[in-house]
């Protein structure tokens, strides 16, 4: 096994052992980037060399005995809507080709005082809108475990390079599914917090009440050890919490002996893949066998989430999107006066989705209409947020697919944006009700594609969400394979 | 047909925090283009603004002193428009919870008290400054952002239309100045842009009920354009209406040097600000405890010491009405009395040599030349028979140049009265003696001709014999 196969909390311990250094496992995964990453399209920006100079840093730390944070030494890769200081961040936009950002988002700074190897910036549908990294305005991303299929989104780039091995760990961002949804397709862990456990600050906002950042990982004890390095309240951002942090490795035991686990009708519907069912169902059949009570429950809203997203998050997102106006940064297209540049920056440099969801939006948002539209958007909200307040006074957890297929051709879906909207069913509802959720595969479709498990817990219970998918991952082998890309297939 | 023109201010009114009210940048004025800026006040990409307390707290008080009801659950919301001096295309401000509501205040016009009602007042964050290689943005080359005063935290004090005259918007406006100066939450210079009103004037028949059309002006900077601007626009919709024209409701820019209003822009190219809630700041929850304790924090507003002016003073209510329409007027006038000086002659002095002296050289009475100890220490003089009222005069003009004490200027230029009366009468027998003429009038019952001898007395004596001293000298002499 090479060690750009092996899991960061394994390469935590071989480093801390001086079994081996932080230069040999960075210049090991930088081989594998050459090997695979034509193939694959993860990253947007590779930083090698500043890699192999955080390497060496690690190292000389190491070498010293200083104490070895978990990240340490350990190369990651970082969305390309995370703000990076001196590190070109673009949102996979056109309008951002040149914005090198002159600070460092928190979960930035966070992650730096552990000392990784930071490989570069990764690929993602452009502002992180779209389910497939098809939208981003450099090139496409493709899923590794077939590379004519995309690898989900929006981090798409993330989820990618994790499972093809040129990163270790990534981190992603989801407002509707951004993390999970591409976790499910490339066969990775991913997990998306608590609304306000990780800040904000820095991240490029597309739907601000909905954004969160969180990890792309190997397995769940990967995803519960960052989760640990970017938690907690930010000063720098109001929305951020204020509750304490645990010790989320902590939940890492199997034990699920009389977890209520809630199954919602509504997910299982109509129009879902039935391979993907039918791994859903075993897991929880599985989870049934290792001691958890499976209730069936109801979340009666479900079928107004995809309605409701689709009019908060262009709405936050029209708004949020207006700063970039070719004034002061970004690209710019001249006219012969200001309007007319403002407008031709925005009209060439944005990309379709884009323009259509700052449509979307300026329309909910405009006079006449908001009462309408973004107004009864919001009161929707409120429902499915009771819609699971209530489920979660009989369970614990809630189970569904995280998405209701495996992943698709490129280019299959990206005429029918609305059949593409209607993809985000089971990772939304989460979002507009701000809960943790995570994925980790549990199957395999015919063709081979992974399947991905959810599992939706309690506002800031991110610890039960980790020990009941810790449970399942130590009772299967998926967490243990990687794709095979190209001349690698047997 | 007589009109009556319908008048409804919103003052801008920048507060005088130390930092930005969504970051940590200084508010300073005048410093060199983009130093006082950040990620967060240039709105880059990923940025989040926290809210500065301290803001908060001062849109409280601002609302307390104003009779306003405090909302205890208010939010921010994004004004959206695209502008360059606006680096996220929307202003942070609020819409429809804002932090007061529902307030009122005194004003005394030349026709008598008034009140006038506050719809709101809202908290909201500056725009930069446009700098352009033009004298406008319509014949500029091209233009150069300072987002300094970007994020410089405002209240937007909205009136109802209660004024009828440009009059009683100027008073209106000099009010809310006096009492955001009292209660210490901006520097209100005019000039600096700190506040700055837009006017919203229309105008009906005497007699009606129903509101016209209205026209704005933006950015009125000065209580003289205020005026000018309103006496204008009454006149030019008077004019439209007698044509038998509408007045068109529009965006209007007023041009002090001119003294008109020019059309900027018209309903129809109104923005629609597409006002959605701030989803990156929670909504502002204030608890009764807090407003308690702010409204116990409050100094005493203008109306209050106006009316202990009058009480404990015997100001007249014109007179204590001067004093207290600026907070430094006021605390310099207290500051005068605390030395032990008469308070009527303290208001004298200070609404006659001082304020003419502070007029004529614009200096602020925070600056001036003579402060209240000494004016105190001068009006004691006058109270003590030191020196006369008309030779006070002089040593008041003395002081604005020399910073010695008056006590010292009166001794070292010689100005001590005399009263002493062995001292006077030999100027006083000079003075019957070359006078005959005036003696024998005075004597024939023409008591007027005392004066012209008095005025030879104090001739030769330069001003210092006390003319009181002289009169009762010469009238005993005369007999």
């Amino acid at each position: 096994m090479s060690l750009f196969e092996k899991p960061a909390h394994v390469l935590h311990d071989m480093l801390q052992k001086k079994e081996i250094s932080s230069v040999e496992l960075t210049k090991d995964v930088l081989a594998r980037i050459d090997a695979v990453e034509p193939q694959v399209g993860a990253y947007l920006t590779l930083t090698r060399d500043a890699a192999l100079a955080q390497a060496e840093a690690a190292d000389k730390k190491i070498a010293a005995g200083e104490d070895v944070a978990f990240l340490e030494g350990i190369p990651g890769a970082i969305k390309d809507n995370i703000c990076t200081k001196g590190v070109k961040t673009t949102c996979a936009s056109k309008i951002l080709d040149n914005f090198v950002p002159p600070y460092d988002a928190t979960v930035m700074t966070k992650v730096k005082a552990e000392s990784p190897v930071l490989l570069g910036k990764t690929n993602l549908d452009e502002f992180a809108m779209g389910g497939s990294t098809e939208n981003s305005a450099y090139h496409v991303t493709h899923n590794p475990w077939n590379t004519k299929c995309v690898p989900g989104g929006s981090s798409g780039g993330s989820a990618a390079a994790v499972a093809s091995g040129t990163a270790i760990w990534a981190l992603g961002t989801d407002t509707g599914g951004s993390i999970r949804q591409p976790a499910s397709f490339c066969g990775v862990v991913g997990l998306k917090p608590t609304y306000g456990r990780v800040s904000r600050y820095g991240i490029v906002a597309y739907a601000s009440s909905l954004d969160q950042v969180g990890p792309l990982a190997r397995d769940v004890t990967d995803a519960a050890n960052v989760l640990n390095v970017i938690s907690g309240l930010d000063e720098m951002d109001s929305t951020s919490s204020p509750s304490p942090v645990p010790d989320f490795t902590k939940a890492l035991r199997e034990d699920v002996k009389g977890l209520k686990i809630g199954l919602p009708k509504e997910y299982f519907t109509d129009g879902m893949d039935p391979e993907v069912e039918k791994a859903v169902k075993d897991a929880i059949e599985q989870y049934r066998s290792m001691g958890a009570e499976i209730v069936e429950i109801s979340l009666p809203h479900t079928k107004y989430a995809i309605s409701t997203y689709y009019l908060i998050a262009p709405a936050e997102a029209a708004t949020n999107l207006q700063r970039y106006d070719g004034v002061s940064y970004g690209a710019r297209v001249d006219g012969a006066d200001l309007v007319e540049m403002m407008t031709n920056t925005r009209t060439e440099k944005f990309g379709e989705e884009v323009k259509r969801r700052i449509m979307i939006g300026n329309y909910a948002l405009s006079a006449g209409y908001y009462d309408a539209y973004y107004l009864k958007a919001l009161k929707v909200r409120t429902l499915i947020q009771q819609d699971y307040t209530e489920a979660f006074q009989k369970v614990d957890v809630i189970m569904c697919p995280t998405a209701p297929t495996p992943a698709y051709e490129i280019g299959s879906m990206i005429s029918d944006p609305l059949q593409m909207y209607l993809q985000d069913i089971c990772t939304v509802p989460l979002n507009l009700a701000g809960l943790p959720g995570i994925s980790l595969p549990c199957g395999r479709s015919s063709k081979g594609m992974p399947i991905g498990l959810q599992i939706i817990g309690k506002a800031l219970d991110e610890e039960t969400i980790l020990r009941a998918a810790y449970t399942y991952e130590q009772s299967q082998n998926y967490h243990n394979e990687m794709a095979k890309l190209g001349g690698e297939q047997a | 047909m007589n009109y009556e023109a319908v008048i409804g201010l919103e003052i801008h009114c920048e507060l005088k925090t130390k930092t930005k009210i969504f970051c940590g940048c200084a508010t300073g004025f005048g410093a060199d283009q983009n130093t006082h800026v950040c990620p967060v006040c240039l709105g880059l990409p990923g940025v989040l603004p926290t809210i500065n307390k301290r803001v908060v707290e001062f849109a409280i008080k601002a609302g307390l002193a104003t009779n306003c009801e405090i909302n205890k659950y208010s939010k921010f919301d994004r004004k959206n428009y695209y502008y360059p001096d606006l680096p996220k295309n929307w202003q942070t401000s609020q819409y429809d919870l804002p932090i007061c509501e529902h307030g009122w205040v005194d004003i005394d016009t030349s026709e008598g008290k008034k009140r006038v009602r506050l719809t709101r007042i809202h908290m909201e964050e500056d725009a930069g400054k446009l700098v352009h290689s033009g004298t406008t943005i319509k014949d500029s080359i091209s233009s150069d952002v300072d987002y300094n005063r970007t994020g410089v935290p405002l209240l937007e004090i909205v009136s109802e239309p209660d004024m009828h005259t440009a009059e009683e918007a100027r008073v209106y406006m000099e009010k809310i100045k006096a009492i955001m100066e009292y209660i210490d939450v901006s520097n209100c210079r005019m000039e600096e842009g700190n506040l700055r009103a837009d006017v919203n004037v229309s105008i009906r028949p005497e007699g009606s009920d129903q509101l016209g059309t209205r026209t704005e002006m933006k950015n009125i900077n000065s209580f003289k354009s205020l005026e000018d601007a309103i006496n204008y626009e009454i006149e030019r919709q008077t004019e439209v209406l007698e044509d038998g024209g509408h007045v068109v409701q529009e965006t209007r820019t007023f041009d002090p040097a001119r003294g008109i209003t020019l059309s900027m822009r018209s309903k129809e190219n109104a923005h629609d600000y597409r006002y959605m809630p701030e989803p990156d700041l929670p909504p502002i929850i204030t608890s009764d405890e807090t407003i308690e304790k702010y409204r116990s924090e409050l100094p005493e507003l203008p109306d209050a010491r106006r009316a202990r002016y009058e009480k404990d003073y015997g100001l007249s209510d014109y007179d204590a009405g001067i004093i207290t329409s600026t907070r430094a007027m006021a605390e310099y006038y207290d500051a005068v009395v605390a030395t032990g000086a008469d308070p009527k002659l303290a208001a004298n002095w200070i609404m006659g040599d001082l304020s003419k002296n502070l007029n004529e050289e614009a200096i602020d009475i925070t600056k001036s030349p003579v402060d209240a100890k000494r004016l105190g220490d001068m009006i004691l003089l006058i109270m003590k028979d030191t020196i006369s009222g008309k030779i006070a005069k002089k040593v008041f003009k003395e002081m604005w140049t020399n910073p010695e004490a008056p006590e010292k200027i009166v001794k070292d230029k010689g100005l001590v009265q005399i009263t002493d009366t062995s001292a006077i009468e030999p100027a006083v027998d000079a003075a019957i003696a070359a006078n005959p003429k005036a003696v024998e009038e005075y004597k024939g019952g023409k008591k007027k001709a005392l004066g012209a001898l008095v005025g030879q007395v104090m001739k030769a004596t330069k001003g210092k014999a006390n003319p009181q001293m002289v009169n009762k000298m010469l009238v005993e002499k005369l007999k």
